[in-house]
């Protein structure tokens, strides 16, 4: 009876996960390597690619960076009344509950053209909405709590006692999060950067809404496949499809990698 | 180095930690803070390493106020009471770790952990990581670590809590040896009566935020100051009417005053154990329970039942045995004051010399 179980198991997920990749790969060598390849290095594919790279490693720099700092705050600041921290808390899962189309909407709303933000930003030279900037913006927002969730957890397991030993041992801030904090939290955030990359390379609504889908200006990946399925141009659509797929193996299996690492320290 | 600390008071919201507590630590003593959980002991440990900030009271090492000097420079070694020790680094690493960040040169270092892995009997351990490790060994590895950087101050919250009985007791007295070897002062708190009696110089008894009492374990269970102190130290029984016992009469001038008795203050036997056989009473044997080294004998007498202890070496007791009872002093106490009577008829009033 198990045996039936798990080979339903596989079915399922096979039918969810690997045909439609099957079906992309046959789908962008329909035209035979020409056609892929067409499909991928026409300018506007380019310039998509080149975009969502750039939006890619932006946001997981910022998101790392300032993950991390938040994170060692929520968790370590003795100073941080308990009230503040659980609505700091719940704003860190926000985007988890809000749709990344209303999250593009709210960056409109903010910061768009008719604002005083947007505005006053507009009279630098700066455009955020239907700009690469505002890309950013929403993919960060969309993509914020991913590597708090996986820090905050281990840095409350391992407790402050081996941060307040290498203070009595002498060592200040900096000095006690490179030896001390770190080494413990290394592989979290790695798991978490991946998770991030990940995301970023799929998002879709919320840069669809913010960027307005400019080609040649505002186009990701994502909103690109999603144009030339809108064109009938389905050769070009399941080759683009199929490197973002390719990505999001090549980003699995490394999840697997640093999820092997983290459990092993 | 010499450790002042006067009118320590502190808060955890609306919990009263400390209440203004106030002592002195000469220099190359072991004090044990001893006293129930949630007592205190360990939040004036953190205030004296500075990892807690007291709300008042200053604390004074060696003439100089520290307060506002963060752990880093007060000059203290910390052992947790769960190790703490850095999880990723070898046992070498970690006791290396304070001098690294004093910048001391590779060769001293080296020298110096080799000297601590010497004195803390951990040769042959240094490449291990601390998951390869015994209970005892690791908190072996956090001494050698507090000890590295050569602190004024050595500061032990529970060091042996975690740690199974049989090896607590060896390192009890590998401590007690090794602090006495390097004349650091020392500061241990613990909720273990014995491992504070047998280890410690002085002994604080701390209760709900105050100093009980400060002495040496001696002074402190022959000349309890508090009933709180009479009660925690040793075992002992409450007795409502102190005045029912032979030769404790005189207790009756101070209605309400209870008494505490305890099992070495009561001696029992058959009649032809004791010396001043009119200072007896009779009693009977209730239960009795094998310790190992010694019998514990429940007797009732004058109403009231006691414990005391009994030597294998004396003739064997059987419950429902009648037996002389000699209770030598009682620890009385009411509201107002504290203090020990001893038996008003051991003072043979009525010997008669002939």
């Amino acid at each position: 009876m198990r045996k039936l179980w798990i080979a339903l198991t596989f079915a399922v997920f096979a039918l969810l996960l690997g045909a439609p990749l099957v079906r992309i790969a046959m789908g962008a060598w329909e035209e035979g390597w020409d056609g892929f390849a067409h499909g991928l290095t026409r300018p506007e594919a380019l310039h998509a690619l080149g975009l969502t790279g750039t939006i890619v490693v932006v946001v997981t720099a910022v998101n790392a960076l300032f993950g991390v700092a938040l994170s060692l705050y929520l968790v370590r600041a003795a100073w941080l009344g308990p009230r503040w921290r659980n609505l700091l808390n719940s704003i860190v899962d926000l985007p988890f509950a809000v749709s990344p189309v209303i999250g593009g909407l709210m960056i409109i709303l903010l910061l768009g053209p008719e604002t005083v933000v947007g505005g006053m930003l507009g009279s630098l030279g700066i455009q955020v909405v239907y700009a690469l900037p505002g890309m950013i913006i929403a993919t960060l927002f969309v993509t914020f709590p991913l590597i708090v969730r996986e820090v905050m957890p281990v840095l409350q397991e391992i407790g402050s006692q081996q941060e307040e030993a290498a203070a009595t041992l002498g060592a200040r801030g900096w000095t006690i999060f490179r030896r001390v904090t770190w080494p413990s939290i290394r592989w979290s955030v790695v798991y978490g950067i991946v998770l991030t990359v990940a995301r970023s390379l799929g998002e879709f609504g919320a840069v669809l809404v913010v960027s307005g889908n400019i080609m040649f200006r505002t186009q990701t990946a994502t909103t690109l496949v999603y144009q030339d399925v809108e064109n009938f141009n389905l050769t070009a659509a399941n080759a683009v499809a199929l490197v973002l797929a390719a990505g999001s193996a090549a980003i699995l299996l490394i999840m697997e990698w640093a999820k092997a690492r983290a459990a092993h320290h | 180095m010499h450790v002042e600390v006067r009118g320590l008071d502190k808060k955890f919201g609306s919990f009263h930690a400390v209440k203004d507590v106030s002592f002195s630590i000469a220099a190359g003593r072991l004090i044990g803070l001893l006293g129930p959980s949630g007592g205190g002991k360990t939040s004036i440990l953190r205030m004296l390493a500075g990892l807690e900030a007291p709300d008042a009271g200053d604390i004074v090492f060696h003439g100089k106020r520290v307060n506002d000097l963060p752990p880093q420079e007060r000059g203290i070694g910390f052992v947790f009471q769960n190790y703490a020790l850095f999880k990723h680094m070898t046992v070498a690493d970690n006791i290396a770790f304070g001098l690294e960040v004093k910048k001391w040169s590779k060769s001293q270092i080296k020298d110096r952990v080799a000297e601590l892995v010497e004195l803390t009997g951990l040769s042959g351990f240094e490449k291990r990581l601390p998951h390869q490790l015994s209970g005892g060994q690791r908190q072996r590895v956090a001494f050698a670590r507090a000890l590295a950087p050569q602190p004024q101050l050595l500061l032990l919250d529970e060091p042996f809590a975690a740690i199974d009985a049989k090896i607590r007791h060896e390192l009890r007295t590998w401590l007690r040896e090794m602090i006495d070897r390097l004349g650091i002062t020392s500061i241990f708190v613990t909720h273990d009566q014995d491992e504070a009696i047998e280890v410690a110089d002085e002994i604080m008894i701390i209760n709900q935020g105050r100093l009980e009492q400060k002495g040496s374990p001696w002074d402190i269970y022959q000349n309890p100051q508090t009933p709180f102190v009479a009660e925690f130290i040793g075992e002992s029984t409450i007795v409502e009417q102190v005045s029912q016992l032979r030769g404790f009469e005189a207790a009756e001038a101070w209605p309400g005053t209870k008494g505490l008795i305890r099992p070495e203050y009561v001696e029992i036997g058959p009649p032809g154990e004791f010396r001043l056989l009119s200072a007896t009473e009779s009693g009977r044997v209730g239960r009795l329970h094998f310790r190992g080294s010694e019998w514990l004998v429940e007797v009732e007498v004058g109403g009231v039942r006691l414990a005391t202890y009994r030597s294998l070496e004396k003739e064997v007791l059987k419950p429902g045995d009648e037996v002389r009872v000699l209770v030598h002093r009682a620890y009385l106490f009411n509201d107002n004051d504290s203090w020990i009577m001893e038996n008003k008829l051991k003072e043979d009033s009525l010997y008669v010399q002939i």
